[in-house]
């Protein structure tokens, strides 16, 4: 059976959908509002936002994070700016234009009308933030400041230092805080969704288990909604949290959720590579760094001179060679692709092989060590703490890492899944950056979501459907409670020979190699084979200690890795299934003469969101076409 | 390199808790603090024992996961540095480093070094915030803000809500995580009309916590991985007692 795919866009110019749309939607009385409860799972950027804004409109909400407090979400980790079409520099900035730039940065492989309405409420975010007494960095008269980003040509990020994602989210955790202290919002911190509970088709609640004791317990609601962030730990080491995992989307997934374009991942070029088999997660470095680095790697494979001593004819300037007008400052994916292809010829730099030199002595020789200083100094300092190397005196050694993810569950306009009733938010969704991500974007759209979009399209679902009195003791949520508690006690049985963390490191190696920055039909095949027999390995030989009702971080682990190694087969599949390059997702098959992804818009111009068959099934297929009528598919050219 | 960790464990928040001896043999300079645990927990793991219990997430100094003492110190030796960006090469080969988590009355045992700090969350929930519902903004350039205004709000919102101040501090105070968020919002424009009632409930909130009082020490900010500074509890100080005057 496959699903019907609505997206429910409405029919008219793109510039008043959205208004169309709300004027549309059904409203709940206010009277009734606290009648209706609604789940929140996750507090970062969406979620936080979400809970905070459906607890002022009244609504009885529950917001759940595994985490000991809402507010260490890894949304706080953002470092760059958020992006709004504010135009507060007179510089050609407009709504279209952030739409633009967004619809042609993920590759013509996203929705435009959900494009168009992040565009338009950018707007309302920023005065949102500043009114709740986010630190925006100011102009000397006072205005807001903002800076240029991401090869954008016009000035439209707006930042507080270099923590913008901190500020942002504690804006959020504070108006969710707030909301906790009026008793509109309860909060179960360190509780971890297990399963979405499912009644007569419709989302109806969850299942949890509290991490300090170990008690499974149901949450029954009126709607469900989803805010747990990407899986880009599913390659192991990423630049995401430790404890950022698939699980409540993928549990989702199980339960009859599309699952729309999981093979499209973003890889982003200037990390700190990997210095060793213990390393745990990867460092990201502001790419702003690529203004005035340059970077290169020997020409010959395996010189191990050190960098001083390696003579400018005998070095590879690789982007400016390939790239002679965008040089350094090509984007994202084509920077990553490049350095682990001269890595792969054998002449990565570092003990591992596995990293090019960002090299900033001609800007030192040309601006002074002070200006760069002033303007990387921070990040010199980043840099220093974790290598011991003084980048103002050897060149930087940087390596693409997994940085996020723009797959997800399927949504339609109102950011609804498959399932009614259960609606997904932020970077767990697939909807607004297509195949590739722009920078300074993420954080605009979990805001969007969580505070502008979500609270109304709620409220238009709990209006039209009459839906029936069910709580925790119906039959189903009975029935989920048994399966985790199973699968609990499944793990702890197995006693075997290899840790969690052991398993979760070969499966990221594989996901990494075949399925990450470049992928290849027999590559593909590989790493189906090897992740299934990897899983089978896992569900027999590894060890999980401790018991299942105290604090058990492994076990914990264990169940998150075990939804990874599904995610990650279904990602293959995909890859395996688009047969064509487009933003993050490079198929070596399918390129231009010269070495750029070529899209093939007759026959891929669509999303593909998977239906679960079964736990060893092919998934289904389903296709939800995209049409673009005002942005025209272009291919991209940097050289 | 080698080091011998002296951690404590302790099985829940009930029960006794005992320092362990484990021998880290082969420790890799860049290796962090959390990647030595790290390793050492695989050990333990394999030989069927429990690893030990640490809070970590970001791994990157800015969620305010992680942190323990390390010889005495919250967060280790190193200046302005959580626990996860800490790396062993700061150590000598064949030092002995004791492991403790936070201990504070307000922030009890859940696991080894796995604290209860929700008693912050309930702080900020007590006035930590401006009252704005979503949608009611006016545009953002409409409150102007001097440059320098901005810049010390932002210094004092940098917190991580770590804790670190708290388990420093030989009262236990959480001064500086309460004043950290006052001076943070009593700074800018935005947060003017509600600034005495902030100070009051927050304040009272933090005592009803069981943190000790301030007696001006200072072991937060030498601690503090954000680089707090101790005038924000001044400014905290102040508005309390204006807003207490304001309400004789």
């Amino acid at each position: 059976m496959s699903l019907p795919l609505h997206s429910r866009v409405p029919h008219g110019p793109i510039e008043r959908l959205w208004d169309q749309a709300r004027f549309e939607m059904k409203l709940v009385s206010p009277a009734n509002k606290r009648k209706h409860t609604v789940i929140v799972v996750g507090s970062g950027l969406a979620g936080a936002s979400a809970a905070a804004t459906l607890g002022e409109l009244g609504y009885n909400v529950k917001c759940f994070c595994f985490q000991d407090s809402p507010r260490r979400a890894h949304s706080i980790a953002a470092q760059g700016g958020i992006n709004a079409a504010k135009n507060y520099h007179s510089d050609g900035d407009s709504v279209f234009r952030l739409f633009y730039d967004t619809v042609k940065g993920g590759d013509f492989r996203s929705r435009e009308a959900n494009v168009y309405r992040l565009a338009q409420i950018s707007l309302n975010i920023i005065d949102q933030c500043v009114a709740q007494g986010v630190p925006f960095a100011r102009e000397y008269g006072g205005t807001l400041a903002n800076r240029s980003f991401g090869g954008a040509q016009v000035s439209r990020t707006f930042y507080a230092r270099g923590q913008t994602g901190q500020q942002l989210l504690l804006g959020a955790y504070q108006a969710l805080e707030r909301q906790v202290d009026a008793g509109r919002v309860s909060m179960f911190p360190r509780t971890e969704m297990l399963d979405l509970v499912v009644v007569d088709g419709h989302a109806r609640g969850i299942v949890t288990r509290d991490l300090v004791t170990g008690r499974i317990e149901s949450h029954a609601a009126d709607a469900v909604v989803l805010g747990t962030g990407g899986y880009g730990n599913v390659y192991y080491l990423s630049t995401n949290a430790k404890g950022s995992n698939c699980t409540a989307i993928w549990r989702a997934y199980k339960r009859g959720a599309a699952f729309a374009n999981p093979c499209f991942t973003q890889i982003h070029p200037t990390c700190i590579p990997v210095s060793g088999h213990y390393q745990s997660k990867l460092t990201l470095m502001s790419e702003s760094l690529r203004n005035d680095g340059r970077i290169w790697v020997p020409l010959q494979p395996r010189d191990q001179r050190p960098p001083n001593q390696i003579p400018e004819s005998e070095r590879d300037y690789f982007l400016e060679r390939r790239y002679p007008s965008f040089g350094n400052l090509v984007p994202r994916d084509v920077a990553s692709r490049n350095a682990k292809a001269v890595c792969d010829e054998g002449r990565g730099v570092g003990e591992t092989g596995l990293g090019v030199y960002l090299d900033f002595s001609d800007a030192i020789q040309n601006l002074g060590a002070d200006v760069i200083r002033e303007r990387y100094g921070n990040l010199f300092d980043m840099y220093q703490r974790i290598t011991d190397e003084n980048p103002y005196q050897v060149p930087m050694r940087i390596y693409p890492a997994i940085h996020y993810t723009m797959g997800g569950l399927w949504v339609d306009y109102y950011l609804m899944s498959t399932i009614p009733g259960l609606f997904v938010i932020g970077e767990a969704n697939f909807s607004d950056h297509g195949a590739n991500r722009l920078g300074a974007s993420a954080l605009m759209q979990g805001l969007s979501d969580g505070y502008f979009i979500l609270p109304y399209t709620v409220g238009d679902y709990i209006a039209n459907n009459a839906l029936g009195k069910v709580d925790a003791s119906h039959a189903e949520f009975a029935r989920s409670e048994a399966a985790v508690a199973g699968m609990t006690k499944r793990l702890l049985a197995i006693q075997g020979h290899h840790t969690v963390d052991s398993f979760h490191r070969r499966l990221g190696q594989i996901v990494w190699e075949y399925c990450g920055m470049s992928r290849n039909a027999p590559g593909l095949e590989t790493a189906l084979g090897e992740i299934r027999a990897l899983r089978e390995q896992y569900w027999s030989d590894v060890t999980v200690t401790g018991s299942a009702d105290d604090l058990n971080q492994s076990l914990e682990k264990a169940g998150r890795v075990a939804d990874f190694f599904e995610l990650a087969e279904l990602m293959c599949i995909d890859a395996l299934h688009r047969n064509e390059s487009c933003g993050g997702h490079f198929r070596e098959e399918y390129q231009t003469p010269d070495g750029e992804a070529q899209r093939d818009d007759d026959d891929f111009s669509y999303v593909a969101a998977w239906e679960f068959q079964g736990t060893d099934q092919q998934p289904l297929l389903n296709k939800e076409p995209l049409h673009f009528e005002y942005v025209h598919p272009s291919q991209r050219s940097y050289k | 390199m080698r080091l011998i960790l002296q951690v404590w464990r302790q099985k829940g928040p009930q029960a006794r808790g005992r320092m362990v001896r484990y021998d880290a043999g082969d420790v890799n300079p860049d290796m962090s603090m959390l990647e030595l645990l790290d390793v050492v927990n695989e050990e333990l793991i394999l030989k069927g024992e429990e690893p030990i219990a640490f809070e970590h997430d970001c791994r990157e100094g800015i969620c305010g996961s992680c942190g323990f003492m390390i010889n005495g110190i919250a967060h280790g030796p190193l200046p302005a540095t959580t626990v996860c960006q800490l790396s062993m090469r700061h150590f000598r080969d064949g030092q002995e480093l004791y492991l403790e988590p936070w201990r504070a009355k307000a922030f009890p045992v859940l696991k080894d070094l796995v604290v209860d700090r929700r008693a912050f969350d309930r702080v900020i929930s007590a006035g930590g915030y401006i009252t704005v519902p979503t949608g009611s903004a006016p545009d953002g350039n409409s409150i102007l803000i001097p440059k320098e205004d901005a810049d010390r709000a932002m210094d004092a919102a940098a917190c991580i809500g770590c804790g670190a101040c708290v388990a420093a501090c030989p009262n236990a105070s959480a001064a500086l995580f309460t004043g950290a968020k006052i001076a943070h919002l009593g700074l800018l424009p935005q947060g003017q009309p509600e600034r005495h009632e902030r100070a009051l409930r927050m304040v009272r909130q933090y005592n009803r916590e069981g943190f000790g009082s301030c007696t001006n020490i200072g072991e937060c900010e030498a601690v503090c991985p954000k680089g707090i500074k101790l005038e924000v509890i001044a400014r905290m100080n102040r508005d309390y007692i204006q807003a207490i005057w304001q309400r004789r």
